[in-house]
């Protein structure tokens, strides 16, 4: 029976509120509204899934994913992890989670090797366990040649890599990564993910996991809840996000300099494109979208076109499909 | 927090009904266990303590230089006797005052800015464990500026250096003292730059009203001077320049700093708490 429920449910969110009071302004700015970063969120998360947070920068990801990890409080709502009530005993998140937030502050200044280890003991192992694991966790993620390097003197996706280390060592059921791979080459997004695989793989870990990052979103996350100011506005497997905006095809046009709006075919184009700068971004049906391409790559508009791309839907026309702002979203 | 002691204290696996969580029902997951607050404290001190050697050098030097630099001004001024005892121990107490007190409230003060405090606060450690680890190692940090300090100004101001031991138990003591209360600023300061502010002002009046010989302080200044804990370490460090120290006057000196310090580290502790959790 205990183990039917811990294959169901590991972490359930209801009615999450959390509301930062209003700013008063200073001499010279101006003050800021009470915002309401978290506004009656229902989550479900099921043990071993890697589950997305997606959503623009403000969007409320780290507010929610704090609340989670019993670093703030929340107005209103319950958390309950693993069995446990988060929000009456946040003092226990530390014991059930691998927590890699977005500032590194507290790590800068060591080794990367001493900031692995000296992580370890403070989530309660030994001296020994923690240095095996320390070293364990170095050589998965290929970090042992900076091992003796301090944080401060990597760059920000080498630091992202030690951090995410850190985070490791000292196995926990849960792991809630913030960014983890936020400023990381190709080799550091693949290790990163490697080992979060391995430690669901053998360890039926299950992964919480923060991004702004389309494409990444689409390759890991088994489901992904969709933020935006504070509400889910949608959670499903990415594929099946996708469904919801059917077989529409994704446009964009790159201009040279100015839209060429004196040809017809163009004009008749603009209403349904998002332009940013030279660029126009627009979803249609499939047959649409061979007009639009045949008609500016083959008539007068050519001469104006720097380059154009046509792509199946990705979460980001989801994003937008749902009304969501994906200027913040990356692509890459 | 003391809903789980139980497993707190034997580091095991929960395996009774007593420790299962109230809210979490049956099949709450086993917490792991937290970390033991003296390995905890160990690890910080070690973390804090290796920091030097990447970032905290040179202002130990600044420390150093700064002490000895107002000595040699003050040679000019002060020939010997009572204010030359002053000079010295107020001189090697402000490099203390300058570590613990001023670099530790930045310290904290940049942590709690920078959101270095959820490193801390998404483990299982005793919030003591990370202040105490902290303060032990700022207070460590002085001990060469210190002791270079004491020695250049018995040489300077021809002083006896027989009991110069004692720093053994004034450094310490008053880093207890200093660091807890830069612990103490760091951390309440609702701004980092008040919180460099504070450590700054610490220092300035370790220096100001250490230094200067106190006989010829105006009576405000003087209990001003009494109010500040680096105060007894300076008193009980002149007062071992004697031939013949009263110890028990020491000692009663180092019991001040040794209170403030116990009552200062647990207010940082407590603030801490209240940083942590927000």
């Amino acid at each position: 029976m205990k183990e039917a429920a811990a294959a169901a449910t590991v972490c359930t969110v209801r009615g999450l509120v959390k509301t930062y009071p209003a700013a008063r302004g200073r001499r010279g700015a101006p003050g800021t509204a009470a915002v309401r970063a978290s506004d009656g969120i229902d989550l479900q998360v099921r043990r071993g899934e890697i589950f997305g947070l997606l959503g623009p920068n403000g969007a409320g990801k780290s507010t929610l994913v704090r609340q989670l990890t019993g670093l703030l409080r929340p107005d209103e709502g319950s958390v309950e992890l693993l069995g446990h009530d988060l929000v009456r005993h946040p003092e226990r998140a530390a014991r059930l989670v691998g927590y890699l937030g977005q500032e590194s502050t507290a790590l800068d200044e060591l080794t990367v090797s001493l900031a692995a280890e000296t992580t370890g003991r403070l989530r309660g192992l030994g001296l020994r366990a923690a240095r095996a694991e320390r070293d364990a966790v170095l050589e998965e993620l290929g970090l042992t040649d900076l091992a003796g390097r301090a944080l401060k003197k990597l760059s920000g996706g080498q630091r992202r890599l030690a951090c995410f280390a850190a985070a490791l060592v000292g196995d926990r059921p849960v792991l809630v990564l913030d960014e983890p791979t936020a400023g990381m080459d190709p080799v550091a997004r693949r290790a990163v993910w490697a080992a979060v695989d391995r430690r669901r793989a053998e360890r039926g870990a299950t992964v919480l996991l923060v991004t702004h990052n389309v494409i990444e979103a689409e390759t890991v996350l088994d489901r992904v809840a969709v933020l935006e100011r504070g509400r889910i506005i949608a959670c499903d497997t990415p594929a099946g996000l996708k469904e919801l905006v059917g077989d529409e095809v994704r446009v964009e046009l790159v201009w040279r300099d100015e839209a060429p709006l004196h040809v017809p075919e163009v004009a008749a184009l603009r209403d349904a494109a998002h332009p940013a700068g030279r660029r126009w971004t627009l979803r249609l049906a499939p047959a649409e979208a061979r007009a639009a391409v045949a008609a500016v790559t083959g008539g007068p508009a050519f001469a104006a076109l720097d380059d154009f791309t046509l792509t199946t839907p990705s979460l980001e026309d989801v994003y937008l499909a749902l009304g969501g702002r994906a200027d913040g979203l990356v692509k890459a | 927090m003391s809903a789980v002691s139980a497993e707190a204290v034997s580091g095991a696996v929960r395996t009774g009904s007593d420790s299962r969580p109230r809210s979490g029902g049956e099949d709450a997951a086993p917490l792991a266990p937290r970390a033991k607050l003296l390995p905890a404290l160990a690890a910080v001190y070690r973390a804090q303590l290796s920091r030097a050697k990447v970032a905290r050098i040179p202002l130990l030097f600044v420390a150093t230089f700064q002490s000895v630099g107002i000595m040699i001004m003050m040679r000019g001024v002060v020939d010997g006797g009572d204010e030359a005892r002053a000079v010295v121990a107020g001189s090697s107490v402000l490099v203390v005052a300058f570590v613990a007190l001023n670099l530790l409230a930045q310290y904290f003060g940049q942590l709690r800015a920078g959101g270095g405090l959820d490193h801390y606060a998404t483990l299982p450690v005793p919030p003591a464990a990370v202040v105490l680890g902290a303060a032990g190692a700022y207070a460590s940090f002085t001990v060469p500026g210190t002791a270079v300090t004491a020695v250049v100004g018995s040489v300077l101001f021809k002083l006896p250096m027989g009991h110069l031991w004692v720093l053994a138990a004034v450094v310490p003591l008053s880093g207890a003292a200093l660091a807890g209360l830069g612990a103490a600023l760091g951390l309440l300061a609702p701004r980092q730059e008040l919180a460099t502010l504070g450590g700054q002002l610490g220092m300035s009046a370790a220096l100001l009203l250490g230094v200067l010989p106190a006989a010829h302080m105006p009576a405000p200044i003087a209990y001003a001077r009494d109010l500040l804990p680096s105060t007894y370490g300076v008193e009980a460090l002149a007062r071992t320049f004697d031939a013949s120290p009263d110890w028990a006057v020491v000692a009663a000196d180092l019991g001040v700093c040794a209170a403030v310090g116990v009552v200062s580290l647990a207010a940082a502790t407590w603030a801490y708490r209240r940083a942590a959790v927000r």
